[in-house]
């Protein structure tokens, strides 16, 4: 097998890599050239052509500008699917299913909070746990989990977590469809159901930041986003209920219809077989869970923020899934007679946000003129952004854009308790405020483990996959 | 090879997850291991012996039942929150491409400790078990997403 297959630099910001003969797709790569080098330092490359070896793949398989080495498919890689002949894979999707982001914004001016930000990052620290290996405060009886795993953000409404005006402001309202909780394994729930309201651990966080810069002042306005305004953010995912729906499927397809032997991490179904909608149904349930946990989560940030300020109004501005598959339609050209063809696919994002431009029904009526927003988190003491979706994504990226920095630092099980106390006191000079349930997984989330937030976005930007809106400057950070 | 397989495990560079290699004697003793960096990765802290707990798993190859038996300490930490000490019996069985593990195993309420990271998933990515013919040893490698 040729070791380095063919890469083409398109523009200044894509790649793309030559189909080779056991490909079913070429892939391209969004990437400048220091990126690109990034990539090719580890595995991206090699799993983005494991994942243009599945069944039923269209073509291009694409990876984003913050894509790094996963299991099977890289983290930052997007499949599309053929419905007939395609399959589904849990490792083209990923273990924390549904990890994903909500922002929140407030009436708070940056005026508001200086000086409280020491009692806002303790008081914010208690309300929302991260619950590793202690669970949450929300208890919720076998029966309601169910009820948790079919109807998602609206079953926290239900029982008074939140607004439901948060509702319409997420992802496909908050639930994804269908949603069967017998497709659930007991393990999986008795994993997750000490699980709700808890932020877990790793690159996980609740984070107040403050919006320092407007990129695109009307389409800000339309996502109700203004300078020097307080903003929340919120990344977590579906906890271990998710990570073991993902583990149970990757059993049930290997016992079913054995492992490719490219990786045994890409083993799949094919997305009509019964199996395949099992797991779809499950992993839907998943995505449930974890919008139901966000759901609670805005719910306790509200009711303790309410107690420092008073007339504090906390509002959704949107939650954006980073590992989930979702069906969705395209206009594909058909190069034959030079035509374009809407087409219903399977879109498997890893590590990846959907980037809708103006228009698309799946967007909330309040921002449909001027396209999804896209949440992009920053790593730990860097900036996050608030881009916007585009047409073009749809045309060339699967409709999809990068999730956040990226790693690019290895994580080592050292004890380094003292790395991240340093740490701490270097964010805290900069005016960053962090609380974290351990000060050695403080030191794994260092910034300089990760691409800089900055380089990725202007990629995206400058590719046009989704355009920028907002930059938001971290204050506190709550680390699970 | 030669200094780490002095080592019960080592940890190995990755980039978003966490890799290491377990070795013992017997498959027994270096699924044991195994069992010892996973707790590594979860807490730095030294663990009481308050509880015992029985667990069996089965698998169809030495990996499968190796990424089953991890997954039953990631289970116990989060449905029960129990956090394991060390392994007092283990034994592993084969019959006809079945595999079986069963083991005693100690430990405490994970409430009573920090937990610094939460792992998610075990995982195939790079696994293998196999017997080192230079080191006489069995050795085990593991990727776990964290």
């Amino acid at each position: 097998m040729n070791k380095n297959p063919k890469m083409t630099k398109e523009t200044n910001t894509s790649w793309t890599l030559e189909r080779e003969s056991d490909m079913n797709a070429e892939v391209r790569i969004f990437a400048d050239d220091n990126l690109i080098k990034k990539m090719q330092e580890d595995a991206t490359i090699k799993q983005s052509k494991n994942m243009a070896k599945l069944l039923g793949v269209l073509e291009p398989v694409v990876v984003l500008a913050d894509a790094h080495q996963g299991y099977g498919a890289c983290i930052g890689g997007v499949s599309a699917m053929d419905l007939e002949k395609g399959v589904i894979s849990p490792g083209q999707i990923g273990y924390d299913i549904d990890c994903s982001v909500r922002l929140l914004k407030t009436n708070l001016k940056l005026a508001d909070i200086k000086g409280k930000e020491k009692i806002l990052v303790e008081n914010l620290f208690k309300a929302v746990p991260s619950g590793v290996g202690r669970g949450g405060k929300i208890t919720v009886s076998r029966k309601e989990l169910d009820e948790v795993l079919k109807k998602g953000a609206s079953w926290a409404v239900e029982k008074g977590y939140g607004l439901k005006e948060d509702l319409p402001k997420l992802e496909d309202k908050g639930c994804l469809v269908p949603c069967n909780s017998e497709d659930v394994s007991e393990r999986a729930k008795k994993r997750g159901i000490g699980q709700l309201g808890t932020l877990g651990s790793g690159n996980h966080f609740l984070e107040v930041g403050v919006v320092d810069e407007i990129y695109n002042e009307n389409t800000a306005k339309v996502f109700g986003l203004e300078k020097n305004q307080i903003t929340i953010m919120i990344h977590c995912g579906s906890r271990g209920l998710g990570h073991q729906v993902a583990s149970d499927y990757i059993k049930l397809m290997e016992e079913e219809y054995g492992y490719p032997e490219f990786d045994r991490e890409l083993v799949n179904a094919p997305i009509n077989s019964e199996l395949g909608k099992k797991y779809f149904s499950a992993m839907n349930c998943a995505a449930n869970f974890a919008f139901a946990n966000k759901q609670i989560i805005t719910h306790l940030v509200r009711e303790n923020l309410k107690k420092i300020f008073p007339k504090i109004k906390i509002d959704v501005v949107y939650e954006v899934c980073h590992n989930i598959a979702k069906m969705e339609n395209y206009e594909i050209k058909d190069k034959k007679f030079n035509s374009k063809k809407e087409k219903r696919v399977l879109v498997m994002r890893k590590g990846a946000t959907r980037s809708f431009g103006p228009g698309r029904k799946e967007i909330p009526e309040e921002y449909r003129k001027v396209g999804q927003p896209v949440l992009i988190p920053g790593s730990m003491g860097t900036a996050s952004y608030v881009l916007v979706g585009t047409k073009k994504a749809e045309e060339i990226s699967w409709g999809s854009t990068v999730h956040g920095a990226g790693r690019v630092k290895s994580r080592t099980v050292s004890s380094k308790q003292s790395k991240g106390a340093e740490i701490k006191q270097a964010l805290s000079k900069k005016g960053i405020e962090v609380m974290s349930e351990s000060l050695e997984g403080l030191a794994e989330e260092a910034p300089d483990a990760y691409k800089d937030i900055d380089d990725v976005v202007k990629v995206v930007d400058e590719a046009g996959i989704s355009k920028k809106v907002a930059r938001l400057k971290p204050l506190i950070v709550i680390k699970g | 090879m030669s200094q780490s397989s002095k080592k019960n495990h080592i940890f190995l560079k990755h980039t978003a997850d966490v890799k290491f290699q377990a070795f013992g004697k017997t498959p027994e003793k270096c699924f044991e291991n195994a069992a010892c960096a996973l707790k590594e990765i979860l807490t730095s802290q030294r663990i009481k012996t308050i509880k015992t707990k029985k667990i069996s798993c089965k698998g169809k190859d030495f990996e499968s039942l190796l990424y089953n038996f991890l997954e039953e300490f990631l289970f116990l930490l989060n449905s029960k929150n129990f956090i394991f000490s060390k392994i007092k019996k283990i034994d592993i069985e084969i019959q006809k491409k079945q595999y079986k593990i069963t083991a005693e195993i100690q430990g405490d309420s994970s409430k009573n400790y920090q937990i610094k990271t939460d792992i998610k998933a075990i995982t195939y990515n790079d696994m293998f078990v196999k017997f080192d013919d230079k080191t006489k040893k069995y050795a085990c490698q593991v990727v776990v997403d964290v």
